[in-house]
């Protein structure tokens, strides 16, 4: 049997997704599928538009890849506009030619809303939709200083937000008397000004905009009716979308009255060969603008193909939860309160700024609507209270209060039904993740992978981790928080367990509180805590085996076997002499010398039995180990600071080498860098770093648990114009927190994602001191300061442990298996081939 | 099969407890690992790391993974058998392993001459 045509237009977000659910469905194989989009490029994200100007490309937002089609069998065609479609005969029509079809998906979206206003067709006067449309924004604000975008919606929000991110001074004009008229009531639209405004971004409302014509500063200026008026460089109209329905207009399908293809609970249009979904369609008199239902009515005209009548849109729920220019944005169900008698809880603090309503049913009983402005940490909870029908709290009020002494209740998963929406981008209930549970699934990944849930908008990852766990643990299967196999223990709890019980080595800990005898991954992380709670040499007899190699032998293990040894050079401040100790023993040893991100140097290619001879010289010339190969404090990078440059307000490279000198040989879960800049400029990037120090004129400010490396992560900013003890003192707590609460090998920025109240709690605990345990946060510290010792040093001091440094035991030939070659003028490692034949 | 020759490779004060020491033998590098407490205390495996193609698994931490006494190659962190040299991750890498025993003060490997001429370092 021939195989049918199935032709979908449009490749939007909307288009795309019902060929990737279509196209893993029996019904797939009958047809072959064909796809026109008018662009030039592959479908990709129009959510996070605005991010294409913070630097993502059209790759990073495209939903699919051309590859992906052809392996699919999915026949794409870009940058053709399908211009007719012959009912008749059954084609459609584009310029390049006639395609025959058996169905027709429409898909062909919306398009910005421009209103009526004289002169709104001159250069510069510009749509928020497509890629094309930023790169003419792009190019339209080249030089420029203001843009004004005309629309305080959603879209317009975002608009302004890629003009800002253009270095633009944005403003937003908008008709009605507040931002966001239609999730936001006037309370909440005030707040959301105000923190916009906070931002940069200035907010005209009430303005209905007459004429556009050139202005006298700028471009062009925009006349108000009420006889004001606005100068702007460029003009984005962004006030709202209509149905992209031309073509469903010109072949005689059936349009709303406003626009919009009509489609019945099938997603089918008057023509029962062709469907439309997403944006350019009309279900019961409404268009709906987001990505969810669309990508429901996707579902159901696929399912359709499928001879499937059950699967059927019936509307969709439009709550929505967005950062606007950084602002937690909320709106669920009917925020208005337009439902016969809905009662009101309001809480509004200016002093935060923040803002919560709940919209509760007449009883009291059930949750019908919310808003909220500046905190969606409720969201979650409270979207499930509305779409589940669960009965509210005897107070429910303290779903939006502030969190208090005992926090507010969330919603446990247990509390939800079965049929609780927890993905609604890719419509996963509870009851779906309950089922690949029990199909086999054992694991987060592996239920994400099965359902597919949180890989869409990822807003509900941290709900559906909560209910995979409590639902594993339903079922018996233990959620592992343990270490090993050895330690049925988390890394805090050993920590709690080593310090309460005064234990001392690894081998009293595994025989009272574990079994076997250690692995790779127990044994370090041991080492580590005793580290810390005892600070005894590394290289004592009962820690030797516990440590990686790298510690065992203090030196960074390299590819071929070798080490890399890394100096102190606390602040990056180094003296001639000693800058001339290090080129002569690179030159000695002959080892390959590299500047270090961190402000040191590290000298490549030592063999085991090297490294003492070498540390010997280095320790006589000055220098101490640099702990490069322990999860321990690095480097404390600075700038040149007040005493050099002009622009330095305080001495950062002295501030650099007191604390290095501090918290040097700290054993911590996983490596700890610090920075300091001697003034805002920020030349030492510490906003990168665990521990950031920035000068002010009146002292520092303290930033923590920053990351650059895999996962960078702008650090906090924890505290202003301290004082050098202030400080210091804030630091000692913190790090001192994080080495006792951390997870093994968790660095701190993910030790922060990861706690409970996350930044404001660390400031409590730090600051405030609200558990009392900062003094002895601080005495802890101090006493590992006072017993700190350069390892290296009682090293080479000491024969015994010389004796580890031998390549082998009985012979003092050197290892046989290195090999290695020239490189701008220095030696590095053969390549693993050469020395396979070799 | 071929003879096993005894060789001294160490001497009892050169083992370190629950870790390991690299020795020369004929045969090649050879990690020799010291459990005190255990059955068997001393284990003899192949120095050579087949995955990180170096010669460092003496320098790996010891441990056991489900009951098998094991020890991580400090490169890649692949675990090998001290009893067999199988690898845990890749059943089709393994290294080699070798007889230990103590005589008085002396460690001893036995090495088989067909392992000597087999062996490439």
């Amino acid at each position: 049997m021939a195989k049918k045509n199935l032709i979908v237009i449009g490749n939007g977000m909307v288009g795309h997704h019902f060929l990737e659910q279509f196209a893993d469905t029996p019904a797939a194989a009958d047809y072959t599928i064909h796809v026109f989009g008018e662009e030039p490029l592959i479908a990709y994200d129009r959510v996070h538009l605005s991010e294409y100007f913070g630097g993502s490309t059209h790759a990073d937002l495209a939903m699919g890849t051309a590859d992906q089609y052809t392996e699919k069998q999915i026949q794409l065609h870009l940058d053709e506009q399908v211009t007719d479609i012959d009912r008749d005969q059954r084609e459609v029509i584009t310029p390049k030619g006639r395609y025959r079809y058996d169905a027709v998906v429409l898909a062909t979206g919306s398009y910005p809303f421009v209103p009526p206003i004289q002169g709104n067709d001159q250069p510069h006067c510009l749509v928020y939709r497509t890629l094309a449309d930023l790169d003419a924004i792009r190019a339209s604000s080249e030089g420029v200083k203001r843009g004004v975008v005309v629309g305080g919606g959603l879209l317009g929000l975002e608009a302004a937000n890629a003009l800002k991110c253009l270095g633009l001074e944005a403003h937003v004009v908008e008709f009605a008397p507040r931002l966001m008229p239609v999730q936001l009531d006037s309370d909440g639209g005030t707040l959301l000004r105000r923190k916009i405004e906070e931002l940069g971004v200035q907010v005209h409302t009430e303005k209905a905009t007459t004429e556009i014509v050139a202005g006298d500063e700028h471009r062009l200026r925009m006349n108000f009716s009420d006889e004001s008026h606005l100068e702007a460089d460029l003009i984005v109209f962004s006030a709202g979308i209509r149905p992209q329905d031309t073509l469903a207009r010109s072949c005689g399908l059936e349009i709303g009255e406003r626009g919009g293809i009509v489609i019945d609970d099938y997603c089918t249009t008057s023509d029962p060969q062709i469907f439309a979904i997403g944006e350019c369609a009309l279900w019961s008199n409404r268009i709906f603008g987001l990505v969810a239902p669309g990508y429901t009515m996707a579902r159901t005209a696929s399912a359709r193909l499928n001879q499937d009548t059950e699967a059927s849109f019936v509307g969709a729920d439009m709550s929505t939860k967005l950062k606007l220019l950084g602002v937690d944005v909320g709106s669920i169900g009917d925020a208005h309160a337009s439902t016969p008698g809905a009662r009101n809880i309001r809480f509004n603090d200016e002093q935060a700024g923040t803002y919560g309503r709940l919209v509760i049913s007449e009883d009291g009983k059930k949750l019908l609507g919310a808003i909220l402005v500046g905190d969606n940490g409720p969201y979650d909870t409270l979207l499930q209270y509305a779409l589940n029908g669960i009965d509210l709290p005897a107070n429910p009020e303290v779903l939006i209060l502030p969190a208090s002494e005992g926090g507010a209740p969330t919603l446990g998963p247990d509390a939800l039904p079965e049929t609780a929406s927890i993905c609604s981008c890719h419509n996963v209930t509870k009851g779906d993740i309950c089922c690949a549970i029990d199909a086999g699934c054992t694991d987060l990944g592996a239920v994400k992978s099965q359902t597919k849930a949180s890989t869409g908008c990822g807003g509900c990852s941290a709900l559906l981790k909560n209910v995979v766990d409590a639902e594993l643990e339903k079922r018996g299967v233990e959620v592992s928080k343990d270490i090993c196999e050895h330690f049925a223990y988390s890394r805090q709890e050993l920590f709690h367990l080593v310090k309460v019980n005064g234990i001392r080595t690894f081998h009293s800990l595994i025989e009272q509180y574990g079994k076997g005898h250690g692995c790779d991954i127990c044994k370090p992380t041991v080492g580590s805590i005793l580290a810390t709670c005892w600070n005894e040499h590394i290289m004592a007899t009962d820690h030797v085996p516990l440590q990686d190699t790298n510690d065992t032998f203090m030196a960074n293990m390299q590819k071929n076997g070798t080490y890399s040894i890394v100096p102190r050079v606390p602040g990056g401040e180094i003296t001639p002499d000693k800058l001339i100790v290090l080129g002569e023993v690179a030159k000695e040893y002959n080892l390959y010398t590299k500047i270090t991100g961190g402000q040191r140097i590290d000298l490549f290619g030592a063999t085991l039995s090297e490294l003492p001879e070498i540390w010997e010289k280095l320790i006589a010339a000055g220098f101490e180990t640099g702990h490069a190969y322990g999860k321990s404090l690095r480097t404390v990078k600075s700038c040149v600071g007040s005493t050099w440059c002009r622009y330095g307000v305080q001495d950062s490279v002295g501030m650099a080498i007191r604390l290095e000198d501090r918290y040097k040989g700290l054993r911590s879960p996983h490596k700890i860098k610090f920075a300091v800049s001697g003034c805002t400029r920020e030349c030492a990037e510490a906003q990168s770093k665990d521990i950031g120090v920035i000068a002010t004129d009146k002292g520092w400010n303290l930033y923590v648990c920053g990351n650059g490396g895999m996962r960078p992560r702008h650090a906090d900013l924890f505290a202003t114009d301290l004082n050098d003890e202030q400080l210091i003192s804030a630091i000692d707590r913190v790090l001192m927190f994080y080495v006792r609460t951390a997870d093994r090998l968790q660095r701190t920025s993910v030790w922060m994602e990861n706690m409970e109240g996350g930044l404001d709690y660390l400031k409590d605990v730090v600051l405030n001191d609200s558990l009392g345990i900062g003094e002895e946060l601080e005495q802890h510290m101090a006493s590992i300061i006072g017993t700190y010792q350069c390892e290296w040093k009682s090293t080479v001091e000491d024969p015994e442990k010389r004796k580890r440094f031998r390549e082998f035991v009985n012979d003092e030939r050197k290892d046989p298996v290195q090999h290695w070659v020239e490189e701008r003028g220095q030696r590095r490692p053969a390549p693993k081939a050469e020395t396979e034949t070799a | 099969m071929s003879d096993l020759q005894w060789i001294t490779v160490a001497r009892q004060s050169d083992l370190i407890a629950e870790s390991g020491i690299a020795v020369w033998t004929p045969a090649g590098p050879a990690a020799l690992f010291y459990l005190p407490g255990s059955k068997q205390p001393l284990y003899a495996i192949g120095h050579y790391d087949p995955i990180g193609k170096a010669n460092v698994l003496a320098r790996g931490i010891v441990g056991d993974i489900k009951g098998e006494l094991v020890v991580a190659s400090p490169l890649y962190k692949q675990h090998f058998s001290l009893s067999t040299g199988q690898c845990l991750e890749d059943e089709t890498v393994s290294v080699p392993t070798f007889e230990v025993q103590r005589d008085g003060d002396d460690i001893k490997l036995g090495i088989r001459v067909k392992q000597v001429e087999g062996c490439a370092a």
